[in-house]
């Protein structure tokens, strides 16, 4: 996801203008998603620049708010109609890491699984300690995303275990005497001993 | 203060050939006010060391030690007394017995231990209160949801003056929502100063912990406490996106 479509949402709400914009948006996000002020004015005139958004008269203090077009609220409505793409999403590093890990000679895949796994954990610990300590269901929003960063966390620890679990029967990489290897054998793929 | 201390235990089965280590050499430490989970796969010696800490299977080398007892310095009788006091177990099967009503489950260990009737009952009326099933006390477990019969096993594991609860998979089967509510009541109860164990495969549910120790073939691999400042991790690229 853009920030341009929180805005747009934010803007839904009525006019703002950059700074209540960046609150709103950090508001709603529980503060996952910190913005700064240059990126909120950025997209502003981009979607300024592709009449989503227009800009009204200065205010008494300086201020300018931004209001939504008609072709923003349809963009806008589109974008909550639309699934979000697996493939729009940045490529997942730590997938990436594991493959090369099992490649590469001399890397201890395990430690590297382990590494991962506590370091997951330890965010796990901390999604849910914030969780905790909210003894009456906090505002929903924001619950809502902490839960989802649970969720993630939880399908990566486990994930990390489905990787140990695969590995037992997975031989070490060895260095070839002519690199690059003819055939590099894929990820996850299970050679028999 | 320390409450359950576990020192270079080995815990083997069988000999010879056949022999299994199921630990090899753990050495533990959980303070009051604190919840450790431990997690690992099948057969990392997840259930065994939690029978060790619970007096229910003997270390081969190394001591158990709760509130300072070595475990193995008791006689059958003495050990029997502190576990039935001292330390809660909750268990996957919830171990409610069918015949009995929900006070009268929770009722059980107190009477075991010599507490006159109406005094048991009322205090396990309390505790079924504390767990949030207050009226529940005459209904029998089959008339009761998965979700509260397991706060009726919590009830009970928690009832008296004990300070080791010990849970292997508390959760089981239930949907998340009622196996938050679980875990929230193992983590006040361990806030309220007890210490807690608590064996799962489940990474959402260990990260009600204070600390995860990972097991792998009966040695403890790595342990994950917290960072110093939760707001560093909302910031961590990568953690929250």
């Amino acid at each position: 996801m853009s920030v341009r479509y929180g805005l747009l949402a934010l803007l839904e709400r009525g006019p703002m203008y950059g700074y209540q914009l960046r609150t709103a948006f950090e508001e709603s996000t529980g503060g996952t998603w910190p913005l700064n002020i240059g990126q909120v004015y950025t997209t502003l005139s981009r979607l300024e620049r592709d009449d989503l958004v227009s800009a009204l008269p200065e205010q008494d203090g300086g201020q300018r708010s931004y209001e939504i077009t008609g072709a923003g609220r349809a963009e806008l409505a589109l974008w909550f109609a639309t699934p979000v793409e697996r493939a729009d999403r940045p490529r997942d590093e730590l997938a990436i890491k594991l493959a090369l890990a099992l490649t590469t000679p001399g890397v201890d895949v395990r430690a590297v699984v382990q590494t991962q796994r506590t370091a997951t954990m330890r965010a796990l610990q901390e999604f849910t300690r914030l969780k905790a300590a909210d003894a009456e269901p906090a505002e929903l929003p924001w619950r809502l995303v902490l839960d989802a960063m649970i969720f993630q966390a939880e399908a990566e620890a486990r994930w990390l275990d489905h990787c140990e679990a695969s590995l037992v029967r997975y031989p070490p990489a060895t260095r070839s005497a002519t690199a690059p290897a003819a055939q590099p054998h894929r990820p996850g793929e299970v050679r028999s001993r | 203060m320390t409450i359950l201390e576990l020192t270079g235990v080995h815990r083997t089965h069988g000999s010879g050939e056949t022999e299994v280590h199921a630990l090899r050499g753990i050495t533990l430490t959980i303070a009051a006010g604190e919840l450790v989970a431990v997690m690992g796969p099948s057969g990392s010696g997840k259930s065994t060391l939690l029978n060790l800490a619970g007096g229910l299977d003997r270390p081969s080398q190394g001591t158990v030690r709760v509130e300072g007892t070595e475990l193995g310095g008791c006689g059958r009788r003495a050990l029997a007394a502190l576990r039935r006091r001292r330390i809660g177990y909750v268990f996957q099967d919830l171990n409610l017995l069918a015949s009995l009503t929900a006070a009268e489950n929770v009722a059980l260990p107190l009477e075991l231990d010599g507490m006159g009737r109406r005094k048991a009952a009322r205090l396990a009326g309390a505790a079924l209160s504390e767990v949030d099933l207050a009226g529940y006390d005459a209904r029998f477990p089959d008339e009761m949801s998965g979700g509260q019969q397991q706060r009726v096993a919590i009830a009970r594991a928690l009832i008296g003056d004990r300070r080791l609860i010990l849970a292997d998979e508390p959760t089981g089967a239930l949907d998340s929502q009622t196996g938050e509510t679980v875990l929230r009541l193992l983590r006040s109860k361990v806030d309220e100063g007890a210490a807690g164990v608590l064996v799962t495969h489940d990474a959402r549910h260990a990260a009600w912990a204070d600390r995860v120790v990972f097991l792998r073939d009966g040695v403890i691999v790595d342990t994950a406490g917290p960072l110093a400042e939760p707001d560093e991790l909302l910031n961590t690229p990568g953690v929250a996106r």
